[in-house]
């Protein structure tokens, strides 16, 4: 692997393997020296045109964590007021030295462009940390990584190693249409063996999905818990600025939201005893994710965070540890 | 006025053997016989004669852009791309929307003149679609400014657009409407579809475009006006083109020659250079319009020929400017997806890149039949002289073309603005005395 | 010099001295583990403790025995293909303040060693590190020495040193020397 643009193209094996190395590093943080020098000499740049504090630290955190040298670089710039051009941030990082970008951008497809586009010469890695509305892949693996855990296991601590997520019924909820989070793990989520169910309003869901046949479509959340017995529910969260705004809102308003896809009390009650419940946050409580089912048993919304750490670890060591990355 | 010039054995619109006699500007005869004595000759063998092409779409920016392209730079590529007359478009800086501005451009045009330059005239002050500009002034002005247009935005306000559909018939103006509903297309930045979704890229849906031409329609049959369509670029918008054409209505429309070839699937390696407004639609889309095209529901080919410099290029999708340069490259892909392909002949090429757009444009100088006594604005194009694009080698000023690497099997290789080369290809080095620089 | 260098019962019988050989040093077996450093050290480590449970038996060899992976620790990553990281499992006495036996198949340059000995420090402080392999072909290129040695096989730097190992998977257990000028 040279770079980690996205989930679509990420082969089974692969995706295994990046989480089997993950298990890994996990291992390595549950010590009391959790510096590892495997990275030593390499540079870490993480990019980010986005703010985006949780993503940004638990980069920061994995690459620190592999002795690598870490630089953050937060460029101003939207869609709207330009800023300092992607090139030209590229023509910085590459004389800096940088042997791996971390690249979190407004624009769908900038991580792809970071590294096709002949921008960064030789051997420089590109980590999507998020574009625009198109994906976020790190996310999805520590999604993937936490669901194997939870839910792939014979008995609690058997190693999950070599395994995908075959059998289980994963349901994503809400802003499919938007979400980089939800577009990275409906194609991870398949490649691993996953069954889909998207639950959204018609208003949210990207083209096309309803006619994909890979994908079962519910437009309100009693239906999809009636409709199948789910191992995992993803809850996502609902941007404000999608909600009203001179007639471009998605939905009607936030209460009717939560009535209609809200995650609570009766409707956890209604999932088989072992289901997870994740959230990529930060979460909106009472919006699309009651307190209750938040910091309930089965919610593993904290260990997301850690697992993060672990995924992004595992991610720069394939992309910068062999031959291929230095030659 | 350059020396008279004699085209031999070449075909007029392919399917007439002629020779062609130019003498001070005009066809002076179509046999060699009669060459006058100082006259130089020119080859035409395998060549097929068509009148010279007008673009009734063209973005020579200038005033205002300079960096990207100029007049002079613009009339050199359509001189090249066998064009002799451009309607360049309003979207400058200033906006064309007074007479100061459209006489500036003629002026400049004629100063160049490589091709003849028509200006557009904006149908809204700035652009802004709230106020109809002195598009009388700019009729009467000496640009006589036939054609307006917001061209780059929608005249999206309905009763603004009915009062410029009336407003314009004082002069036997048109409006030419760049279709895109402005609500639908919030921030949109390719066709609404798979790849779209695929690509997380916000959509533009095809129905934002044909609702703003099934509305236009309506209201030019309701005030009995001509309409002219810009860039159609759906298989609806066809539909409806063709719905109001059977129903009598007085409405033209223009297809790009990107929308005839490539399709949505080109923005996978998210490279600006295929980011386009109307954006690039799917095969079923390009079908059609190559049906449409061939049926005549479609009636011209222009070439939205929209140049930007390598920073609004150079970047990620999001932040690119929307566009790309097509005035060379115009004539070869309608050869390749027209010609080629047994739906077009010739002389039907002459019809869409000439004869009609001159029509629609009140330019009456061009699309001229090729005989005795009609102006000399000819176009010779090789249809065999197969060639790859290289945007770097275009004389645009810009390089934004999509087609890189694209082969396209013809090309013009001699271009006559009354009876002046304003473009001659390396094979006529004979000719180059007394051609423009 | 090619072909099979130790057979299955040469393997038995070293690995068996090996185990002696601990307990004599040791004086006992109160405060050793054994770490195999993957592939081949880790079925080698847990052979190691069997034989020592055999001679002692208040040795519980299940609970003294783990792995330790040593390739984040390595010095070459940036030349070779991206490894796959193989498992680190302490005992679970841990190893702080015993005797860790490192165990591994071939003992070469010592590098492998280094970066062990680089990755014990971060999981504890043991009372002393001593390492224990089957097979020492030479050519070391650090300061480091065996403790016990399964078996000394002088090679040239361009043969192969391969060791077979049932539980791995090798269908026996051989070691075998290849390549080298004829």
């Amino acid at each position: 692997m040279k770079h980690l643009l996205g989930t679509q193209n990420l082969s089974r094996e692969d995706a295994v393997l990046i989480l089997d190395t993950a298990g890994q590093m996990a291992a390595t943080q549950e010590r009391e020296i959790r510096k590892l020098p495997t990275l030593r000499g390499r540079t870490v740049v993480n990019l980010f045109f986005e703010d985006s504090t949780r993503t940004r630290i638990s980069f920061e955190a994995a690459a620190k964590r592999l002795s690598a040298d870490v630089i953050n670089f937060s460029a101003k710039g939207s869609s709207l007021s330009k800023g300092e051009s992607l090139k030209d941030t590229a023509l910085t990082l590459q004389a800096m030295g940088a042997d791996a970008v971390v690249v979190r951008h407004w624009a769908s497809g900038a991580a792809q462009r970071l590294a096709e586009s002949g921008w960064l010469h030789g051997s420089v890695s590109v980590l999507n940390a998020g574009d625009g509305t198109h994906q976020h892949p790190t996310q999805a693996l520590l999604d993937a990584f936490t669901m194997r855990r939870h839910l792939m296991a014979a008995n609690v601590g058997d190693s999950v190693d070599g395994k995908g997520l075959d059998g289980l019924t994963v349901a994503i909820v809400g802003d499919v249409l938007h979400s980089r989070v939800a577009g990275s793990n409906i194609a991870l989520l398949r490649t691993l063996g996953a069954k889909v169910v998207v639950v959204a309003p018609p208003t949210l869901l990207p083209y096309g999905l309803e006619r994909d046949g890979g994908v079962s479509v519910h437009f309100t959340l009693d239906d999809a818990l009636e409709a199948h017995d789910l191992d995992a529910i993803m809850m996502l969260r609902v941007q404000r600025e999608r909600m009203t705004g001179g007639g471009s809102g998605f939905f009607p308003s936030p209460e009717e939201y939560t009535r209609l896809f809200g995650l609570d009390r009766a409707r956890m009650d209604r999932m088989p005893g072992h289901a997870i419940i994740l959230h990529p946050g930060p979460m909106n409580r009472g919006l699309e994710i009651s307190a209750e089912a938040a910091d309930s048993p089965r919610s593993v919304i904290v260990e997301q965070v850690s697992n993060g750490v672990a995924v992004r670890m595992a991610a720069l060591y394939l992309l910068l540890s062999g031959e291929e990355a230095s030659a | 006025m350059s020396a008279p010039i004699v085209i031999t054995n070449v075909s007029l619109y392919g399917d007439t053997p002629s020779d062609i006699v130019i003498v001070d500007g005009q066809i002076s005869s179509l046999t060699a016989a009669d060459v006058p004595a100082d006259a130089r000759t020119m080859d035409g063998s395998g060549l097929v004669a068509l009148p010279g092409l007008v673009d009734l779409h063209t973005h020579l920016r200038e005033p205002g852009r300079e960096d990207a392209e100029t007049i002079e730079t613009g009339s050199r590529s359509a001189a090249r791309g066998g064009f002799t007359a451009v309607h360049a478009m309003a979207n400058t800086t200033p906006t064309a929307d007074t007479a100061g501005v459209v006489e500036l451009v003629a002026s400049r045009g004629r100063e160049v003149g490589l091709v003849d330059v028509y200006p557009v005239g904006a149908v809204t002050v700035g652009l802004n679609g709230t106020q109809l500009s002195e598009m009388g002034a700019m009729a009467n002005s000496r640009a006589q400014v036939r054609v307006f247009s917001d061209d780059g935005k929608c005249v999206h306000d309905p009763l603004l657009m009915r009062r410029a559909l009336e407003y314009v018939k004082t002069f036997d103006g048109v409006i030419a409407q760049h279709a895109q509903e402005p609500r639908l297309t919030e921030g949109s930045q390719m066709h609404e579809g798979l790849v779209s979704a695929e690509l997380g890229l916000a959509g533009w849906p095809a129905v934002a475009e044909e609702s703003i031409i099934a509305r236009d329609v309506l209201l030019a049959e309701h005030v009995g006006s001509r309409v002219h369509i810009c860039h159609l670029s759906t298989a609806g918008s066809v539909d409806i083109v063709r719905w109001a054409k059977a129903r009598g209505i007085q409405v033209t429309a223009e297809a790009m020659p990107h929308h005839l070839l490539l399709t949505d699937e080109s923005a996978r390696g998210y490279d600006p250079r295929f980011k386009v407004n109307p954006p690039l639609r799917t095969q079923e889309d390009v079908d059609a319009l190559r049906a449409g095209l061939e049926d005549g529901t479609i009636d011209i080919v222009a070439t939205d020929h929209a140049p930007h410099p390598d920073e609004d290029k150079d970047c990620e999708w999001g932040a690119a400017a929307f566009g790309m340069i097509g005035l060379e490259t115009a004539l070869g892909i309608v050869q390749k997806t027209m010609v080629d392909t047994g739906r077009l002949t010739w002389r039907d090429v002459a019809r869409i890149l000439s004869e009609t757009p001159a029509s629609i444009g009140r330019d009456e100088a061009h699309g001229r039949p090729l005989a005795v006594g009609e102006p000399a604005n000819i176009t010779l194009v090789d249809p065999a002289a197969a060639w790859t694009v290289d945007p770097a080698g275009t004389d645009s000023r810009s390089n934004n073309s999509p087609f890189g690497g694209i082969e396209l099997p013809g090309r013009a290789v001699a271009t006559f603005l009354r009876g002046t080369p304003t473009y001659l290809d390396d094979r006529f080095t004979a000719l180059t005395e007394g051609a423009p620089a | 010099m090619t072909g099979t260098i130790l057979g299955a019962s040469d393997i038995g019988r070293a690995l068996t001295r090996i185990a002696h050989e601990i307990l004599e040093r040791n004086e006992g077996h109160e405060d050793i583990v054994l770490l195999g450093i993957p592939t081949r050290g880790v079925p080698l480590a847990h052979r190691l403790a069997a034989n020592i449970a055999e001679v002692e038996p208040g040795f519980d060899a299940k609970e003294r025995t783990g792995s330790l992976d040593i390739t984040m620790y390595r010095d070459d990553l940036r030349h070779q293909p991206t490894r796959t990281l193989g498992a680190t499992t302490l005992p679970a006495t841990g190893i702080d303040g015993k005797v860790v036996v490192l165990v591994d198949d071939v003992f070469h340059t010592g590098r492998t060693i280094r970066a062990a000995l680089d990755a014990i420090k971060d999981e504890g402080r043991p009372a002393a590190v001593q390492l224990a392999v089957l097979v020492d072909r030479g050519h070391r290129e650090l300061p480091i020495r065996a403790d016990f040695v399964g078996k000394n096989i002088p090679t040239s730097r361009t043969e192969r040193v391969d060791v077979h190992l049932t539980e791995t998977g090798d269908g026996e257990d051989a070691v075998i020397l290849t390549g080298g000028r004829a």
